[in-house]
C-alpha cells in the first residue's frame, strides 16, 4: 500500500465541516427557526456553524494534497 | 416492526442537504480508498499503517455506534447518571490495561484477530468457537445499529422504517466492501468529529435552559420524588435505593471486571482498529488516547438524557409500550432533546451526527465480520489453500452476506425494553466467557489447549442458560442477580460475572488434568516468556505508561466529583 501518496483523512474532515459550517451559519441568518425550537433568541446555530466553517479551512488548508 | 408514533419535526431543505453530502463524502471516500486496498494486509488490516491517533479514535469510533449515543441517553433516563458507570469504570480501566498490558501480545503474536489468537495460544477448537460466536454476536449487533438508526430517520425524516435500514446498510456495505478495513477507519474518524460537532449543541443549550447542573438536578429530584437518579456511587450500598436495582458488586465485578475488560480488550470489533497500528507503540498508545476522549462522552450522551428527564414535557416509556401506545420510547430521548434545539442545518447536523454514529458501529461490525468470516471460518475450515487475491475477494463477499444478515436482526430489537438491555445481554453471553478464556491465555502459561476450548465452551453454554431460566423462571432472578428487585441491566452484569467464573474454573480444572503446550511454543503469546520490545530512549510524556497514568487520575477524580 502506497501510504504516502494518499490524502490525509484531517483534509477531508476540514472540507466536510468548512462546507458544513457555511451551510448552517448562512441558514440560520436568512431562515427563521421552527416553530418549537428552544433557545432560538441564542442564535445558536450561527455562531456554531461559524465556528465550524473556521476550524474546517483551518484544517483544509494544513491538510491540501500538495502534489 | 411497525412503528406507529408519528414524526415530530420536519427537516428542512438544508437539513436535507447537509444530510445528502455526509452520504456523497463517506461512499467518495470508499471510491478513493479502493485503490490502495490491494492485499490481505491492506483490506482486513488497514496495511499496518495507522497511526495513534488514527488508530485511537478509531478505537473509539468504533464503539461510539448509534446504540452508544442512542441507547445510553435512553439508559440515562431510564436509570439516571448510574449509566455513566458504562463509560468509566465500565472502559476505562478495562482500555488502560489494554494498551499497557495485553497489548504487546496481540501485536508481537502478528496476529489477524482475536479468534487467530487462540488459534496460536489453544489451538483450532477455541479459536473456532470463539469465531463463530464473535461472527454471530457481530450481526446481532448490527442489528442493533440499524434499528437505532431507523428510529432517528421515524422520528425526523418520517422515512419508512425499512427503507432507512436498506439505504443506510447498502451503503455502509459499499464502503467497507470497496476499502475494507483502511476504509471503515477513515470513515469512522469522520463520523468521530461529526458525531462530536453535531451533538456537543444539546448538552451546552440543555444546562443553559435547565439553569446550571445543580438545577438540573433539582428538577429530577423533584419531578421523580428522588435524588438517586444524579449519584454514581453513593446509591450503590443497596439493592433498592436505586433505579437501576444493582449493588456496587454487580458495577464493580460485574462490570468494571468482566464485562468492561471482556469487552474492551477481547471484542475484536475494537481490537482490530489497534491491531492496524504502524508500530507497538502506537498500538499501546491507540487505547489510551481512546481512554481519554471516552472519558468525554457522557457530555454528549448521558447529560442528554438527564436534561431529557428534567425539561421534556412528557414521560417517555419502554419500547414495546410505546409502540403500542404511540408515544415516545427513552432511546428517542437523544433526537427529542436534538429537535429541542437545533435550527436550520444544525438539525441536519444533529442527524448526521446519529447517523455518523449507525455507519460507524455498522461498519467497524461488518468488517469484523468479514476479518474473522475469512481469516478463522472460511481459511481455517473450509478453504486452506488460496491466493491472498482470492481471500480479499471473500472478504468482499463476506462483508454483503453480513449487512443482509444483519438486517434481518434488526427485527429482533423491539422485543427488548431497552436496546441497552439487548447488548449487554450479548455481552454477557458471548464476552464475558471469552475474556476469561484470552486472559488465562496471556497470563498462565501452564493453560492448555483443551482447558481453553473447554473453558471457553462451558462459560457460553452456561450464560445462555441463565438467560433462560430467568425467562421461564422469573423467580430464578434471586439466584442470578441476588434480588429480586433487580432489573434487566443488573441480571445482566450478574449473569456476565456468573459466566466467567464458570469459565475459568473449568479451565482452571481441565488444565490440571491434561498436557500443557511445551513453554518453546507460547513465546511471543504468553506473559513471563515473551520479551517486550523496550521502548528506546524516549522523554517520559512520550511514553504510554505515564498517559495511562494521567488518565487514571482524572478517572478516580470525576468519579468522586460524581459520587
Amino acid at each position: 500500500m502506497h501510504i504516502h501518496s494518499m490524502i490525509s483523512i484531517w483534509f477531508f474532515i476540514g472540507a466536510i465541516l468548512t462546507v458544513y459550517g457555511a451551510i448552517i451559519c448562512v441558514a440560520n441568518l436568512v431562515l427563521p427557526a421552527p416553530p418549537g425550537v428552544v433557545l432560538s433568541n441564542l442564535h445558536a446555530g450561527v455562531w456554531w456553524g461559524g465556528f465550524l466553517f473556521v476550524v474546517g479551512l483551518i484544517y483544509t488548508i494544513r491538510f491540501r494534497p500538495r502534489d | 416492526m411497525t412503528p406507529t408514533t408519528t414524526r415530530l419535526f420536519s427537516a428542512g431543505a438544508v437539513d436535507l442537504v447537509v444530510v445528502a453530502l455526509y452520504f456523497a463524502v463517506v461512499i467518495g471516500i470508499g471510491f478513493y480508498l479502493k485503490r490502495f486496498t490491494k492485499t490481505g494486509e491492506d483490506f482486513f488490516l488497514a496495511g499496518r499503517h495507522m497511526t495513534s491517533w488514527i488508530a485511537g479514535l478509531s478505537f473509539l469510533a468504533a464503539n461510539l455506534g448509534s446504540l452508544e449515543l442512542m441507547g445510553w441517553a435512553g439508559s440515562a433516563y431510564q436509570y439516571g447518571i448510574l449509566a455513566t458507570h458504562w463509560y468509566w469504570i465500565g472502559a476505562i480501566p478495562a482500555m488502560l490495561f489494554l494498551g499497557i498490558v495485553m497489548m504487546p501480545f496481540y501485536y508481537i503474536s502478528k496476529t489477524h484477530s482475536v479468534p487467530g489468537y487462540l488459534k496460536l495460544r489453544f489451538g483450532e477448537g477455541a479459536r473456532g468457537l470463539s469465531a463463530i460466536t464473535f461472527a454471530f454476536m457481530t450481526v446481532l449487533m448490527s442489528g442493533i445499529n440499524m434499528y437505532s438508526m431507523a428510529l432517528v430517520m421515524k422520528v425526523f425524516l418520517g422515512w419508512d422504517i425499512n427503507f432507512s435500514i436498506w439505504v443506510s446498510s447498502l451503503t455502509v456495505g459499499a464502503y467497507v466492501v470497496l476499502g475494507g478495513l483502511l476504509s471503515a477507519i477513515f470513515n469512522e474518524v469522520l463520523q468521530f468529529v461529526l458525531i462530536w460537532a453535531g451533538a456537543i449543541l444539546i448538552p451546552i443549550l440543555g444546562l443553559v435552559e435547565a439553569g446550571g447542573w445543580h438545577e438540573m438536578t433539582q428538577r429530577i429530584a423533584t419531578r421523580l420524588h428522588t435524588t438517586s437518579y444524579t449519584h454514581l456511587w453513593s446509591t450503590l450500598g443497596s439493592f433498592t435505593d436505586n433505579p437501576m436495582g444493582i449493588h456496587w458488586t454487580g458495577i464493580v465485578l460485574g462490570l468494571g471486571w468482566v464485562i468492561s475488560f471482556g469487552y474492551w480488550t477481547t471484542d475484536f470489533l475494537v481490537v482490530q482498529r489497534v491491531l492496524s497500528a504502524k508500530d507497538l507503540r502506537s498500538a499501546r498508545m491507540a487505547p489510551i488516547i481512546g481512554a481519554g476522549f471516552k472519558m468525554m462522552v457522557p457530555f454528549i450522551v448521558i447529560l442528554p438524557g438527564l436534561l431529557g428527564l428534567a425539561l421534556l414535557p412528557e414521560k417517555l416509556v419502554g419500547e414495546s409500550q410505546a409502540l403500542a401506545t404511540g408515544g415516545h420510547s427513552y432511546n428517542e430521548v437523544l433526537p427529542l432533546m436534538l429537535a429541542r434545539y437545533c435550527g436550520p442545518g444544525l438539525l441536519g447536523l444533529g442527524i448526521t451526527a446519529l447517523i455518523a454514529g449507525f455507519m460507524s458501529g455498522m461498519a467497524g461490525n461488518v468488517s469484523a465480520f468479514a476479518t474473522v468470516w475469512t481469516y478463522d471460518i472460511y481459511r481455517a475450515f473450509i478453504r486452506r489453500e488460496a491466493s491472498d487475491r482470492h481471500y480479499v475477494s471473500i472478504g468482499r463477499w463476506s462483508t454483503i452476506i453480513g449487512v443482509i444478515v444483519s438486517i434481518g436482526t434488526a427485527y429482533l430489537v423491539p422485543q427488548f425494553k431497552s436496546i441497552m438491555d439487548y447488548v449487554q445481554a450479548l455481552f454477557s453471553f458471548f464476552i464475558a466467557p471469552l475474556f476469561g478464556t484470552v486472559l488465562l491465555g496471556m497470563m498462565w502459561k501452564r493453560a492448555t489447549p483443551a482447558a481453553g476450548f473447554w473453558g471457553l465452551l462451558a462459560g457460553t453454554v452456561s450464560s445462555v442458560g441463565m438467560f433462560a431460566w430467568v425467562k421461564s423462571d422469573p423467580t430464578a432472578l434471586r439466584y442470578i442477580a441476588l434480588s429480586p428487585n433487580a432489573k434487566a441491566m443488573a441480571e445482566d452484569m450478574y449473569r456476565a460475572l456468573w459466566s466467567w467464573c464458570i469459565c475459568v474454573l473449568v479451565t482452571v480444572v481441565v488444565t490440571y488434568t491434561t498436557r500443557p503446550k511445551p513453554v518453546s511454543e507460547l513465546e511471543g503469546l504468553v506473559y513471563g516468556v515473551t520479551k517486550i520490545p523496550h521502548e528506546g530512549d524516549v522523554p517520559v510524556w512520550r511514553r504510554p505508561a505515564f498517559w495511562a497514568i494521567v488518565i487514571a487520575v482524572v478517572f478516580v477524580i470525576v468519579n468522586i466529583i460524581f459520587w
